[in-house]
């Protein structure tokens, strides 16, 4: 398949190219950029005027439901989400039932994968067995079968020998490892972030300490052991001083944050809407400007959907006993681009924080336009408008803040591998 | 933001899900209402027509005698039907969502659900899933809202100090753990109490409580000086040992109402709590039985003020 797009707006943060441009794909790769090759003839044309051209979207954490939610969300229907949403390559974290900790399993997730249209998928593996933190995995051995990185999902690693074992090992190998800052002990029963709006409500409190002392714990062993740690879903002002302080020093370490806390805050959740409930909480006002921040000055370095689809008997409770996550494959973009439209940041600098930089995290090819990389690529137009409804929604979980809302951007073409994997009616 | 669906398009009462938002003028119809139901209970025949053919559920998703025995008592004065449901025990064990319990609930004809749910929020979504003739009222949901222990002590306040705008007010315990308290500040903050405190050791407050609108005293002897009431609030045992209090004795020792410290508040200071009291732990039995409480009183006038919720979300 040949594929020819042209007159597109073409933005790859990593060669500085915004700038209205053809490109060519063939055989899986990129094989032109303005001229096409000598004898290419194309298959497919795409007029992609209005359009802007930017590497397929990275995405560091989406579940997929797969293996043992299927009754929330099946591996077909949230790669077709993705898909919809411009992801081209995503990361899947490893809280399945059984969780991802033994080889056979990362392989069956990666095959079964393969053989449906959609993303490419990337499992992160279990750093402990069953993700107790108690045994550390057979890291070497879920590496092989295709496991890039090790996590503990949401699940913290209560006793600190053993995260610091883990991290040793793993830096054996110099395999990065994921880390959710949180101390369980200060979390407890919490569901909100620990400010006026929990005082007022009456909900249990989630203090900003479950997520600093955690933090530190991270960076003292990152020092103690040599590990590549990359914190996942930062959430406040303070955690974000740490990491900024850390890099000063010259720390491996990168972080990540959740795209709907570039935007909410604690007084969202002021009516119990249980589409609100994520972890971790939504916080102050003062937090979410500080994340804001952070993005632009790159302390964070990368913007990842934190998709999580929920079905409706989970959601559909008081606030405190629904299930936390929010579905968020098909919002990355458009939330990403209101965050640089709201805080005048240029539309490449956004797409490099859910392209380039999350692909470089993840260590892959993806998340650039160069001659010979993978024709990995989203298509979308920043002027359309569209309607956040449990319709327009393609993921099986209907759940989502946004709900009833409008957004500006939308993917309208999603090319994996060369070939187009998503393509968007002009009306839909 | 949400609009409030405690309030119908004409700004009257839908449902009561939390005092907070509501305001003053529905606060002070529902004392005003209730002054005309104090004397019902006092008749020989203790029964108005008002909800007669009204079918009101009782809907109690966690253990409670004394609240659900005075909502019970207020819908008989007021001649509706009333069936009790103690849900814990029954649907909810069976793995009937809260839901699905209310839609069958529904289905039967109900008129008002009397919520009590261990869950902040839970009449909220109850609320926002019934049918538009059916009204709710919160009857305590986790740590969130408690609205007519809130009223029926404003209805206290205002029956011996006569309003609210010249008051100095305390409130004494586990403020973090306590949906009364919380509809306590709402209610007094919106009636204008020029100086409301909470007084509690700080691993019984919740952070930036401020915020809502009081003072903070961490000593007993100060947040009561010099106070025209003062509102106790119950400690559960198993919040006496471990983590949030070390002991039983030495809350009693620090935090505990006695006849002394209460003379530091004014001579006629009025002293209240919503019960049932822990005799020697938040409260001395010779302040809980002597001539400054109208802890009896409230549990009358609470009667009276759920007659008044109900009358008036029924239309009446």
């Amino acid at each position: 398949m040949k594929i020819q797009i042209k007159n597109g707006r073409l933005i790859d943060p990593k060669q500085g190219i915004d700038a209205v441009q053809d490109i060519y794909l063939a055989a899986g790769r990129i094989v032109g950029l303005g001229q096409a090759p000598a004898d290419f003839h194309a298959n497919r044309v795409i007029d992609a005027t209005g359009l802007v051209v930017c590497p397929g979207l990275v995405d560091l954490s989406a579940r997929l439901r797969e293996p043992g939610f299927e009754y929330m969300a099946t591996l077909e229907s949230e790669m077709r989400a993705a898909a919809a949403g411009g992801i081209t390559s995503l990361a899947c974290p490893p809280d399945t039932d059984p969780p991802l900790d033994e080889p056979g399993l990362v392989e069956m997730l990666k095959f079964r994968a393969k053989s449906m249209p959609g993303p490419r998928v990337y499992p992160i593996g279990a750093l402990t067995w069953k993700l107790k933190g108690e045994r550390i995995t057979e890291m070497a051995e879920l590496h092989e079968a295709g496991c890039l990185a090790f996590s503990q999902a949401d699940t913290p690693i209560v006793d600190t020998q053993v995260l610091m074992r883990a991290m040793e090992y793993a830096a054996t190998f110099d395999f990065p490892v994921w880390l959710r800052p949180r101390d369980a002990h200060l979390i407890k029963d919490g569901v909100a972030h620990d400010g006026a709006v929990a005082a007022r409500l009456g909900l249990p409190p989630i203090p900003v300490v479950s997520e600093t002392i955690a933090l530190a714990s991270i960076i003292l062993l990152m020092k103690a052991t040599g590990a590549r740690v990359h914190v996942c879903r930062l959430s406040s002002a303070a955690a974000i001083d740490m990491v900024r302080a850390a890099k000063a020093e010259g720390l491996p370490l990168t972080c990540d944050v959740n795209v709907h806390h570039l935007h909410l805050t604690e007084l969202d959740v002021a009516d119990f809407n249980p589409n609100c409930h994520l972890y971790p909480p939504f916080r102050s006002q003062r937090d979410r400007d500080a994340i804001r921040t952070a993005l632009a000055d790159g302390t964070i370095d990368a913007i990842c959907s934190d998709h999580a689809p929920v079905d409706d008997d989970a959601k559909e409770l008081p606030f405190q006993e629904a299930e936390p996550g929010a579905t968020g494959v098909e919002l990355l973009l458009p939330l990403t681009l209101r965050w640089a439209r709201e805080s005048g940041r240029s539309l490449s600098q956004a797409i490099d924080l859910i392209t380039r930089k999350p692909a470089g995290i993840l260590g892959i090819e993806a998340g650039q336009l160069g001659i010979g990389a993978p024709a990995d690529l989203c298509l979308f137009d920043p002027e359309a408008w569209w309607q956040v409804t449990r319709k327009s929604l393609h993921s099986l979980g209907k759940n989502s803040p946004f709900l009833g809302l409008e957004m500006q951007g939308q993917a309208r073409y999603t090319i994996i591998d060369g070939h187009i994997d998503f393509e968007r009616n002009h009306t839909a | 933001m949400s609009p409030n669906i405690q309030l119908n398009e004409d700004g009257s009462l839908r449902h009561l899900l939390s005092l907070d938002g509501l305001p003053a003028r529905i606060l002070t119809q529902i004392l005003d209402t209730a002054e005309g139901f104090l004397s019902v209970s006092e008749q020989e025949v203790k029964k108005v027509p008002l909800l007669r053919g009204k079918a009101i559920f009782n809907l109690f998703f966690e253990p409670s005698t004394r609240t659900r025995t005075t909502f019970e008592i207020a819908a008989k004065r007021l001649s509706a039907d009333v069936v009790n449901l103690n849900i814990s025990a029954s649907s909810q064990s069976k793995g009937e969502t809260l839901l699905d319990t209310v839609a069958n609930l529904s289905a039967m004809h109900a008129d008002m659900f009397v919520v009590r749910h261990s869950s902040a929020g839970a009449a909220h979504l109850i609320a926002r899933n019934v049918a538009e003739h059916i009204r709710v009222i919160n009857a305590g949901d986790g740590r969130h809202a408690h609205p007519t222990q809130g009223l029926l002590d404003m209805f206290t306040i205002r029956h011996y100090k006569g309003g609210f705008h010249n008051l100095r007010i305390a409130i004494v315990g586990d403020i973090l753990h306590s949906r009364v308290a919380r509809s306590q500040i709402n209610a007094l903050t919106t009636l204008g109490c020029p100086e409301l405190r909470v007084v509690a050791p700080k691993t019984l407050l919740p952070h930036e409580v401020e915020g809502m609108g009081v003072h903070v005293y961490h000593r007993l002897e100060e947040g009561i000086e010099d106070v025209d009431v003062v509102m106790m609030l119950r400690l559960q045992n198993e919040r006496m040992q471990g983590a949030l209090l070390p002991s039983p004795q030495e809350y009693f020792k620090y935090w505990g109402l006695t006849p002394d410290k209460l003379k530091l508040a004014k001579p006629d200071a009025i002293v209240m709590h919503p019960g049932p009291m822990n005799r020697g732990v938040e409260i001395d039995s010779d302040v809980a039985d002597g001539e400054q409480s109208v802890i009896l009183p409230q549990v009358t006038y609470g009667i009276a003020v759920r007659m008044a919720v109900m009358s008036i979300l029924a239309g009446n």
